[in-house]
Parts: C-alpha cells; structure tokens; sequence
C-alpha cells in the first residue's frame, strides 16, 4: 500500500520536474574560434563564417543567427551562397563539397545540410587532379564550376551535384588554345581563381597560378582570350562593366588588363606596385568598385614591403586622393564590400574584414571612414577572459545610466546603422533585462547585454588608471605621423598582450539596486566603484589589509603590490573608484562580496580575508586562514606556472612575425599542418598512455593551500540564539572549515561615525575536509535569503524570520545542511564519494514551471568536474536533473562557467565565444529567424538529386540528406503528437542542439597546430593548479 | 538506537561508585568523576586496593546492557566511568587464567535493528543470531579486513582499509590499465584501474591485503567501470576514512575458500550482490547479510550505513563567545577531533565483528561527545533517502 502512494508521489514529481527543468544549448555569443572563411550574400543580406572545426555560422540583422556544423572534422575553407537563392555551399579541407539550405518551418528558418560530394577523377589520377582550389557559384544558380589543383575546372549541377562531364574545361584544352610563346609551355599550374564576367554569364576568367589567365567561353567550349601576366597569381578581380581584369600577385603587384577589346591577347593596361621600390609581399585579394560620381574604390589585402613591415596585416583602401593603409589586429581572413542601392549595386558603403579575432566593419560613406559597431561577432577576447559575473534583471534606472555611460566611450564609433540586414528576427522581447560582465587580463571589466540573443557590449571600465603601470597603453598603437608611407590606421580592439598582467580582474561583484561595484585582481586589489553620471577627479583612498596577521616565517615571493597613484584622477562617467583595499601578501583575490545595504566589502585570498567598511572606508576584520605548514601558500604564485605562460606570449609574438603568407598554397600548408598534428596527436597519445597515477590519500590539515578562501557570504540569520537575528559573515575555505562572524552595526543614523565591529561566531570544520565552494542561508520557508537591497525594492518576500534557518554548506564533494543557530547536522547529498565527480561552479536559481506561471522552485545549479550540470532541490538536498554539457577535458570551459538567477548559464567553448545554456524549461533566450527566398528565385523547384546519378558519393548524399529530413520530420510529429507548446518550435531546437553539441566536441581538436599545443599546456596547467588537492 | 547514551546517567555527582570483584574478594571505593586520571594509574590503584601489586590483570566492566567489556586504556577507562551509572563494576581476571570469551555481547535486543530488517525484506534477518565471541582486544588496533567474503566471488576480494585519523597514510597509488573481460562475444579488452604502487611503511601495505597490479573493481559499493582515473581518484578520497575496495587480485593464490557451509549471505545471491552494490545507491541502506556467521575474526560483512554515520558526526563545530579566543565549548569535543588519534579498539572491534551492531558505530565514535552525537544521530535516523 505504502509502496503504490510513494510509486505515484514520485511520477507526480517526474511531471513537475519536467514542468520545471530541461536542458538546452541555445546560442553562441561571441566570435567564432579560427575562422576560415568569409562569405556575403547581397541578395539575402546574410554573412557566412566557416571555422577550422568544420563550423559554419549565418549571420543577419541582429539577432538573426543559425549555425550548422559539418560531420567532418574538417576546416571550411571555402564558403559560397549560391546566387539568389537561400543554398549555400561550403569547401572543406578534405576536398568536400556541401550543400546548405535555410528551410522554414512553422514560420522559423533553420540551417540543414542537404547534401555533399566528392570529385571523383579518372582512375588512376592523382589526387591533386580533383583537388578543389577554386569554386565559382555561376550566376544562373545552377552550376558549380571547381577549379582544381592540377589544373582542371569541373562542371557540376546544383543542388543535385550532379558531374556535368561534357562541359569540364580541361588543362589540355585550354594549354592547347595558348599562342605557342608563351612561357615555353610550362604547366600553368593550379586554378587559382574563377570569375564570372558581370556583363556576360556565357564568359569565365580562369586564373591559373603561374600567372596565366584565361577567359573560356562556356558555350563555344573554347578561349576567348588570354592575359599573359607573369607573376605568380593572387587574385582576379572582374570590374563591374566586364571591360577590365584586375590582378594581384605575389610580388605585391596589381595589374589592370583591358578585355573589352578585339584580339586573343589582352594589353596590359598599368602595372603597379603600390608599396614599391623593396621586396614586398603579395596581395592576396583586389577588389575595385565604382562610385556614382568620381573614382572607384579599389581595396588590396596585404602587400606590405617585406623586410619593414612584412608582420602587418593590411588592408589598403583606395579612393580618389585618399590612401589608407588599415592595419587590422589579427592576420586577414577574408574581406568584402556592401554596396549602396536596391540591387546592391551602388556605392560601397561598408568594407566588412574578417580577421583571425574579430570581425570590423569599416563605414566608407561617413569622412575619416570610422568603424561601425557591431551588434554581434563581438571579440569577447581582445583581452583574455579572467572570470565573468551574471546579474539577472537589473532595474531600468541603472541600465539607462550604464547605457548612456557607454554611449559617451563609443563617439569614435560610426553613427550609421548596421549595414547587414537579412532576415527577420522573430524571438520575441527578452523578459528582463541581464548583464554579463567579463573581467579581463588587463584590468578591465566589460558589460554586456545578454538579455537576448545579441550579446551586445555597453560599457567598458578600465581600473588601470588608478594605478601606476610601467607601459603607458597603446604605446604601439599610435596614429601614424603625417605623411608616413605606408599610411597605416590602426583598426580593430583584439589585444592580447597585457601589459602587466598584475591588473587582471579575478572577481566581480555589482549591487543592481545602489549602483556599487566591486571588482578584485590578481595582485590583492579591490576596488570599489560607484556610479557616477558626471566626470570627477579623485584620488582614490588605498588601505593595506594585512591578511598575514604577524604569523612568523612567510616569505612571499610573488609580483609586488600595484602602485597606486597619488594625484587624484580624471574618470570618465560611469563606474569611478573611491576607496581602495591592497592586502598583503598581494595574493590573488579569490573571493569577494558587496553588501550594499550593509555597506561592507569582504574579500579572501590564500592567506585569508578581510572586511572592509566604505563608508568609513577602514578594515573591519582581518582574519588570516593560513596553515603554518603550508609552504606553497606562503611563496606565492608557482614560478613554472608564470614561465610557461611567459613562453606562450612569445611564442605568439613569434608567430606573429612570421613571414610565411598562410592563405597562400593553402593546400600545401594545410596538408603540411594536418600531418604536424597527426604527429602531435600521436604524441600526445602515447603521452597519455604511458602510466599515469594518482596517489591514494586522506586530505590532512597540512595539505596546502587549505587557507584559501574559497567563497565569501553575507547573511542576517540567527546566528548566536533563536530569538535574535544579527547581521553575519561567512567564510569557506579550501580546507573544509566554515567560520562565521557576526557583525554589529551602528544604527543608520550614526553609520558614518560608530564603528562596525565583527566577533568570531563559530567555526565548523568539514570532516571530509574537501574545498567548501558555497555557503547558502535558508530562511524559514527553506529558500535562499534575498539578496540585500531587494526587498527594500519590494523585489523579493522579505526572508521568513519566524521559522528555523538552515546552513547550507557546499563543499567540493557534498551539499550538507546544518540547522541554526545551533549547528548540527541535518541532510547531506554526497557527490563525490558516490560518483567520483567534484562541484566546480555552483549556483543559486529559481526555476519557474513552463506550464503555470505561478509556481516555481529555488534549486541549485551545479557543473561538476566532469562537465555535468546537475540541479540539486533547496532546501531538501535531492538531486534532481542531471545533463552532460561540457567535455571533461575542457578545463578553461568548466572553469569560465557563470550561472544565472533564473536557471540559465554561460561557459567559453573558445577563448572568444560563449556558449549560452539553460536548465530552466521556462527561460530559454534562443535565435528564432526567418529568411525568405529572394523573389526572383528561379531554381528552387529543380529536381533534387537525379537517381542516376554517376558517382557513388551523390548517391550516399541524397540518402543523408534524405535522413536529415526524415529525423526532423519525426520529431516535429513526436512533439506534436506530445501537445508540446507549439510556439516551442522543437525542430528547430532539436537540430540547433545537435548541432552546437557536436561542435563544442569538436572545437578543440580540429584546430591547428597552435591549439593543439595550447591545449597540451592548458592541461600542462591545470595539472601544476590541482597537484595541492590531489 | 543510541539507548545507552540516553541513560540519564547523573551528571551532577562529582564521584563514581566502584565495585572491584577480584576472585572472591570485593573492594568498594570511589573516583572523581571530572579527574578520573589516567589508565595506568587507576590499575595502580586496582593492584593497590586489592594488594596485588605484581599481579598481570585482566580488567573488565558491566556496561548497561550488561556486556562485559574491558578496560584496558584510556579511552575505554574514560568511557567506563562516563557510562557509570552511578556504579561501576568491575572485574579483575589473572592475565595467565583469564577466560577471553566472557567478553562481549550476547543479551542485546535492538528494536530498530529488526524494523529496519523487516522493512529491508529481508528474511534471514529475524533468525536468532548465534553468539558471537569476541576475542579480547590487547594493544592493537584493526588496520584492515576482509568483508563480505561470502557474497563475493573467490576471485574478488573487499578489503577494508581503517584510516581513523591515525597518522599513517593510506599509502597507495592507482593507474589506468586495460584487463580482459569474458563476454558474450569473448574475451574483450576493457580499460580498468589498477593499483600501482604501494608507499612503503603505508596502511595498506601494511594490511598485506593489497598488491601491486590488483585491479580495483569497486569502491565503497560503487563500481568503478566507466569511472576516469581522477573520477576513481576523488572517490576514494572521498571515501578515505573508511575506505573499501573491491579488488581483483593479481595473484589469485591466496584467495580464501570458502567453507561449504557459509550461513549468513546465501551463497547463490553471491555475485548479483556484487554487482548490483554498484548499479544502486539504494545498495547503501540494504543491510545485507546481516550477520556474519563466520566466526574467524577478519571476516566480516560491509554494511554502507556504517559509512553514512562515520564521518558526519565528527564536523567540528567550535562556539565563540564573546571577544575570546575560540573556546572549545567542552573540552570533550576536541576529543572527536580528526587530527587527534582516537584509540578505541574494543568498540571498534566489536562493531566489525558483529554485522548486526554495526550501526552503532557511528555513535560509538562520538562516544565522547555525548550531546553532539545524540542529535547527529537521531537527525542522521530521520533518513535523509539520498537518490542518486
């Protein structure tokens, strides 16, 4: 009898905890890791960004995005939007061809793969034979003309991919058609470009590597003529009036050739070298335009004289007088150019570069050519990520004060609207208004607007100048003298390099209702800052927190203190400092919390922690949590740690520097590459398998590092006797031990005069001893105390202070409940010892039911060491969910994660971009878009994939895409058959899942030969970090 | 379940009544009960009383259930005057004619055992428990056994590993390795974990029960197939005061048989028992076999509640009142202290050597913080059910 009740309670809670929890990848923020290729398409208004990892990402007005990846681990090396059409195809590495389509469903577009191929050459060909090297989407929508590395152009039919064998332009046909002088019939090497002529559908450029170039026509099947240029071939541009040819070469030429003409052989209308006299490098593309009125615009990649500035990455613009030479932050992936008009065909109005780290958008119609914003593709990374901080639903007041505070930084920027607009964005208003703020290596912190699907930046603080730094910033980064030649234009944000990595922000804090921020680094510094509208010069207050306390026999042989300036400072409007804390040692601060209401800083480090009062803006507590035995806390930060990140920024630089052209000869390099990660991995491998172990011990008070502090709470509980409540401080340690102090505060009146004072409460020390990562008061009812200020702003139940209050203790291994005042254990939820699995990031979320809006829970979010998010009751301690989310080798993934009040999550997939997450079947923030056929769409109706088709490869295509289709199809009949909500779309949801999840697998081994090394010493890292908590 | 501790016993005396039986002859006399001293003083005091002054004794004691236990240390002579109530009895044995068998438990009758028996369903549960002879602790204390070893294969092994926050360390090291499995399809290769090395002058080590190229199957119940190395790594450091692991010999000669006619654990439920420890975590609250009928003294069957209660109860809380420095709030408390070493071998083998008492390990442990341990315990009784 009992049986059969609990049977049916326990379903009961199945049907809420569905109601309540689902897991969902959503979205990427940020900018795609090693972008590979660039690809826009004026008809749809849509940019496409394929990736090393095989991905390829559409971007249209904001917040229109879709996302596809290849099951091949492969690199897109080649993206094309078939002319008109919502088809596009993409070229990997390993020589195929994919078909793309952007279908709608229930008014909803999604990205699907609807088929691939192979060339199959001649048996017995070599491979290069079918290598692709160049790809034409011909303006009739339905050919595909592929250049090859031997030389040859293949003809294919789309979206079929059917072999047009008939009409292939081969090697000998077109050498045949040569003039007899020419070059003494060398072989003219590979395609290395393919032009259609604008004027002419019937004529095609054929540029061959040497320097040969060819325009075939494609019903006579024969040359039409031929431009004997002699360098080694770049790039072919086709002017728009199809009387001229423009090309680029190696030695950093371009020549202009007049085509129009009668004749077999075309002159040579100019030559030149724009950055002449010296040895210079190639340019790798040209692109001229014209305008309207005047002179065209012409734009060259690269080209920069070799030996003085061989390491720039340049862009040239070209227009009427005006010379610029934009030297962009990371090498040149791709570039293009939007152009004015109904049919895009006017003025350029926006150069859009693709760059290894950033996307820049360069408005060519305001004067001075400024930089336009852009909504996303946003390098999160220009400099590294150092921790993040989530605030959910912050008050309009702040966030028009932080907005307009932003606004005043981004003058330089372009006032014209963003320039790609394809699709609708149909996902509707984000409910409340969340920011993300990043702190960054270089002192930095950056707010974000991750209400939506646009991770859009706001505002952007600097705390380095309330410091005194060695390098002045931006020494390199100066606007060329007048009259420098080349003359370069700095452009772009994406600098890794900081200057003093002392500055790094390590901890954030920001109160949503006061406006008070408080932000910590990786030399013991905390900042507090309040939001000011005006600018104001100060000079900010600094205290010194000696956390040591006299214990005898430290010797610190970490960086030094940061020092401070002391004539006051100018800060601009926005977050300005005002009071100061150092502690000494100047550890890195690993905790910290802001109590508005109490107007309390407390902060931890290795050593201990502090509590600082910015009202009065004195220490209130200093208490040291050291070991006297712990030599590794003492010393300060691993000095093998700090070479090997030394080495790294080297060798970056030396790569930097590298004269080797990587765009060029692609295939070579590229298989040279992939054979240099063969090798790595290989090595890698037997790395792993040679035996690895791991010591078998109980965590003793003498292991290190067990002072430091892990988690910092503020609380008003009862923490001394029942009847009472006071205001208290709670501090975690690494070592397991929980100290609590209560504080005593003057009443409101006399706060600024009396003193605050704090009295060691109670000490608990963990049995297990495992790392305490949280500490959560439950109030009466069982949930989480409001946080300060919240109820004042009548945003929250006030706590119930009628009933008993639970400790919640969180420790790497278990969630344990103690009651209060008198502490005694009460529940506990192992983790560790049951699944081997450790708490890595914890939070504290309230999930609201996806079917009535009333009800809702508070729950712990939790990602352990393994990668799993798991959601835990409150305050019942049950495991509720769990779900795989991140690849357990992916340290800097787990360790970037930042949770959300309302059951959502972040973690970087890459140094630049953000993987959105949610746990909450309720709030769920995805890209919903539609992109509509452009209306002269003559060829979406064309048979797809004839049967008899002649190679196996189309075969098998048809039959993938077939299954796509098929499994997409039975999960909207499944979800329809389930009555899910129907404005859910789970299709869509279904595919961009897979989707995302096969691509974060993959991200971090397809990637070159850089990543690889980068992850080995990540590792290599993380190994060194965790060897004192074995 | 605590019962003994729930005896009022009277604080409030300063003294403890003592009945000191020797042979034929009693001796009467008294203590102070907040200064008892130490061990080898009060058997000073016994040789003196008694005046037998080179006489090697054997010391035992009527607990309240009327058990008879020895005092032979501090920690149990603590123990005894603390359960005094108000008198204690004592009873002197020559060492060279002492019967060792008139230590230990036969009368107990614990309620909650048999509920929690019959709701486990499990039948064999209710039969009456033959006694069990306890053999009588001298200075030792247990470093290891061997458990469950009539459910488990002959080829695995249980070993239980007793860290008790002594100084010693635990003293292994574990690796990845592959080791063969029989499958429906064959032999296959499957990755494994393995012991690699042993620290020498280490527990295990010392136990003799562990060796290089074991391959660990199982950790407190858990299996460790499919579990990374690190995943292993922090489960038995998890684990690490108390600590059991099933392992798969390297050398399979030692394996100890089986006598044909096992009691306790049905002999064919052997290996599904095993292998379902793992599969649930419902496993931790089934007694299992609930008495070993084995009398040898290393074997002994695991029971997972005991290491629900372990550890819990030894959270150190410590109360500050007012501006000074950290008092410990009885001096009592710091006795539970990890770091300090505990010696409490009686009780310790007694638990292990009875399956059915086991559960009171847990409060046996904290005998010295009587307060706390009571209210961990009924709070711990309350059956927080952990799914996992």
């Amino acid at each position: 009898m009992k049986r059969f009740r609990r049977h049916g309670q326990e379903s009961h809670r199945d049907r809420i905890k569905q109601e309540l929890y689902g897991f969902n990848k959503t979205v990427e923020h940020g900018f795609p890791h090693q972008p590979s290729a660039l690809v826009f398409s004026p008809s749809l208004q849509l940019l496409a960004i394929g990736t090393r990892s095989g991905a390829i990402k559409l971007y249209g007005a904001p917040g229109v995005e879709f996302m596809g990846l290849h099951d091949e681990n492969a690199a897109v090396t080649q993206v094309h939007f078939l002319p008109q059409q919502v088809d596009l195809v993409t070229l990997l590495d390993d020589n195929s061809l994919h078909m793309w389509t952007l279908r709608a469903h229930q008014g909803v577009s999604e990205l699907l793969e609807i088929g691939r191929f192979t060339l199959t050459g001649p048996p017995g060909a070599p491979p290069s034979v079918t290598r692709v090297t160049a790809v034409l989407t011909h303006s009739s929508g339905d050919l595909l003309f592929l250049g090859t590395e031997g030389g040859h152009v293949f003809v294919v039919e789309v979206p079929g991919f059917r072999e047009l064998e008939e009409r292939n332009i081969s090697l000998e046909n077109v050498t045949n058609s040569l003039p007899e002088d020419y070059g003494g019939r060398r072989s003219l090497e590979h395609v290395e470009s393919l032009q259609e002529n604008p004027v002419n559908p019937r004529q095609v450029l054929i540029g061959y590597g040497r320097g040969m170039m060819v325009i075939w026509d494609l019903e006579r099947q024969s040359a039409v003529k031929h431009i004997p240029a002699t360098q080694q071939l770049e790039s072919v541009w086709w002017t728009e009036d199809g009387g001229h040819v423009l090309s680029s070469h190696s030695d950093g030429s371009y020549c202009r050739w007049m085509v129009a003409g009668e004749g077999t052989q075309s002159e040579q209308e100019k030559s030149e070298v724009p950055y002449g006299h010296f040895p210079c490098k190639a340019i790798s593309k040209i692109i001229q335009l014209p305008t309207e009125q005047g002179p065209p615009f012409l734009f060259l990649s690269g080209g920069m004289p070799r030996a003085s500035y061989g390491d720039r990455h340049c862009i040239s613009v070209i227009h009427s007088k005006t010379h610029v030479a934009l030297d962009f932050t990371s090498r040149i992936i791709d570039f293009f150019v939007i152009r004015d008009g109904p049919d895009h065909t006017g003025d350029p109005s926006a150069l859009v570069v693709l760059v290894e780290e950033e996307l820049v958008v360069i408005d060519l119609q305001t004067e001075g050519w400024p930089v336009i914003q852009t909504p996303y593709l946003v390098p999160l990374h220009c400099s590294a990520i150092t921790c993040s901080h989530h605030v959910s639903a912050i008050p309009l007041k702040l966030w028009e004060r932080v907005l307009s505070a932003g606004a005043l930084q981004n003058t330089h920027y372009s006032k014209k609207p963003w320039p790609i607009t394809g699709g609708q964005n149909l996902s509707p208003d984000a409910p409340q208004r969340d920011l993300l703020l990043t702190g960054h290596e270089d002192g930095t912190v950056r707010f974000w607007d991750a209400s939506g699907v646009c991770l859009y930046p706001m505002y952007k603080l600097s705390t380095a100048g309330v410091f005194l730094t060695d390098a002045e910033p931006n020494d390199n980064m100066n606007q060329g003298t007048e009259g420098e030649w080349p003359p370069f234009r700095k452009v772009g944000c994406f600098d890794p390099y900081s200057d003093d990595p002392r500055l790094g922000v390590q901890k954030i804090h920001l109160c949503k209702y006061s406006g008070y921020l408080t932000v910590a680094g990786t030399a013991g510094q905390i900042l507090v800052l309040e939001l000011n509208d005006e600018a104001a010069e100060q000079t900010v207050e600094a205290t010194v927190a000696d956390l040591l306390q006299g214990q005898e026999g430290f010797r610190w042989k970490g960086h030094t203190r940061l020092e401070v300036k002391e004539e006051p400072v100018m800060f601009p409007p926005g977050f300005q400092p005002f009071a100061l804390v150092q502690c000494q040692p100047p550890a890195v601060v690993t905790a910290l919390t802001l109590h508005s209401e109490w107007k309390l800083v407390t902060f931890g480090t290795s050593h201990g922690f502090g509590l600082y009062d910015y009202q009065q803006k004195n220490t209130v507590l200093v208490r040291c949590t050291l070991n006297p035995s712990d030599q590794l806390a003492m010393e300060g930060p691993l000095s093998r740690v700090k070479s090997i990140k030394k080495s790294l920024r080297q060798s970056f630089r030396r790569i930097r520097r590298s004269r080797v052209s990587l765009r060029k000869h692609h295939v070579n390099s590229a298989a040279k590459v992939q054979e240099a990660n063969a090798r790595l991995e290989a090595e890698l491998a037997e790395m792993e398998l040679a035996p690895v172990q791991r010591k078998i011990e109980a965590r003793s008070s003498d292991d290190s590092f067990t002072g430091l502090v892990r988690t910092l709470y503020f609380a008003d509980t009862f923490l001394s006797d029942s009847s009472h409540h006071t205001p208290s401080l709670w501090a975690g340690t690494n070592g397991g031990s929980v100290l609590a102090y209560q504080l005593r505060l003057p009443p409101v009146e006399r706060r600024a005069e009396d003193p605050v004072s704090a009295h060691p409460a109670k000490e608990i020390q963990l049995m297990h001893r495992a790392p305490v990562v949280g500490i959560v008061v439950l109030d009466g009812h069982g949930s989480p105390l409001p946080e300060p200020l919240e109820v004042a702003h009548d945003l929250a139940r006030s706590a119930d202070m009628q009933g008993c209050h639970q400790l919640l203790v969180i420790s790497e291994e278990q969630f344990k409940v103690f009651t209060l005042p008198k502490v005694s254990a009460k529940m506990k939820l192992k983790l560790t010892a049951i699944d081997g699995s450790r708490v890595r990031r914890v939070g504290v979320a309230w999930f609201g039911s996806s079917r009535s809006e009333d009800y809702g829970e508070s729950g712990l979010t939790v990602l352990t060491n393994q990668g799993d998010l798991h959601v835990v009751s409150l305050p019942g301690v049950k495991l509720q969910v769990q779900y795989p989310c991140i690849r357990r080798e992916d340290v800097s993934g787990i360790a970037s994660c930042v949770f959300t009040k309302h059951g959502q999550g972040f973690y970087l997939i890459s140094p630049s971009e953000f993987e959105r997450f949610s746990l909450s079947a309720r709030c769920v923030v995805e890209p919903r878009s539609l992109v509509e056929v452009p209306s002269q769409t003559p060829s979406t109706t064309l048979p797809r994939a004839q049967p008899d088709g002649p190679s196996v490869a189309h075969r098998n295509s048809t039959r993938a895409t077939d299954d796509v289709e098929g499994s997409a199809r039975r999960v909207m009949e499944h979800a329809l058959l389930n009555d899910e909500t129907t404005h859910d779309h789970p299709t869509a949801r279904f595919i961009i899942t897979n989707l995302t999840h096969g691509n974060c697998q993959s991200s971090l081994c397809v990637c070159g030969l850089t990543c690889s090394f980068l992850t080995a010493v990540l590792q290599e890292i993380q190994k060194s970090l965790e060897g004192y908590q074995p | 379940m605590n019962k003994h501790h729930r005896v009022p016993s009277n604080r409030t005396l300063s003294s403890v009544e003592v009945k000191s039986k020797f042979g034929a002859e009693f001796r009467r006399f008294s203590l102070d009960r907040s200064k008892p001293g130490r061990f080898d003083e009060f058997y000073g005091l016994l040789q003196h009383v008694h005046r037998i002054p080179n006489v090697d004794l054997l010391v035992g004691y009527a607990d309240v259930h009327g058990d008879l236990l020895p005092i032979n240390n501090n920690d149990n002579y603590y123990k005894a005057i603390s359960v005094a109530s108000p008198l204690l009895r004592l009873f002197l044995q020559r060492k060279e004619e002492a019967d060792y068998s008139a230590f230990g438990t036969d009368s107990l009758t614990r309620p909650k055992k048999t509920v929690l028996a019959a709701v486990l369903l499990r039948p064999d549960a209710n039969r009456k428990k033959p006694p069990v002879i306890i053999s009588l602790p001298r200075d030792f204390r247990p470093v290891s056994s061997i458990i469950d070893v009539d459910i488990l294969p002959e080829t695995h092994r249980r070993v239980r590993l007793y860290k008790h926050g002594q100084e010693k360390p635990l003293g292994f090291y574990i690796r990845d390795g592959s080791s063969v499995r029989v499958t429906p399809q064959g032999l296959e290769k499957v990755p494994g974990i393995f012991i690699s090395r042993m620290v020498p002058g280490g527990l295990a080590e010392s136990t003799g029960l562990l060796a290089v190229n074991d391959e660990v199957l199982e950790v407190n119940g858990i299996e460790v197939q499919g579990k990374s190395l690190d995943q292993v790594t922090d489960m038995m450091i998890a684990n690490s005061h108390n600590l059991i692991v099933t392992v798969k010999p390297a050398n399979q000669r030692n394996n100890i048989i089986r006598s044909s006619g096992g009691g306790g654990g049905a002999a064919s439920g052997s290996s599904g028992r095993s292998s379902d420890s793992g599969a649930s975590f419902y496993g931790y609250f089934t007694p299992g076999a609930a008495i070993a009928t084995t009398p040898a003294h290393i074997i002994q069957n695991f029971h997972p509640e005991e290491l629900e209660s372990d550890e819990d109860d030894e959270d150190l809380v410590i109360e500050a009142d007012g501006e000074a420095v950290p008092i410990p709030r009885a001096a009592s408390a710091s006795c539970s202290m990890p770091s300090l070493p505990r010696y409490e071998p009686h009780l310790n083998l007694r638990s292990t050597a009875n399956g059915a008492l086991a559960s009171s390990t847990g409060s046996l442990s904290t005998v010295s913080t009587p307060d706390r341990g009571l209210e961990g315990r009924s709070l711990e009784e309350d059956g927080t059910l952990i799914t996992l």
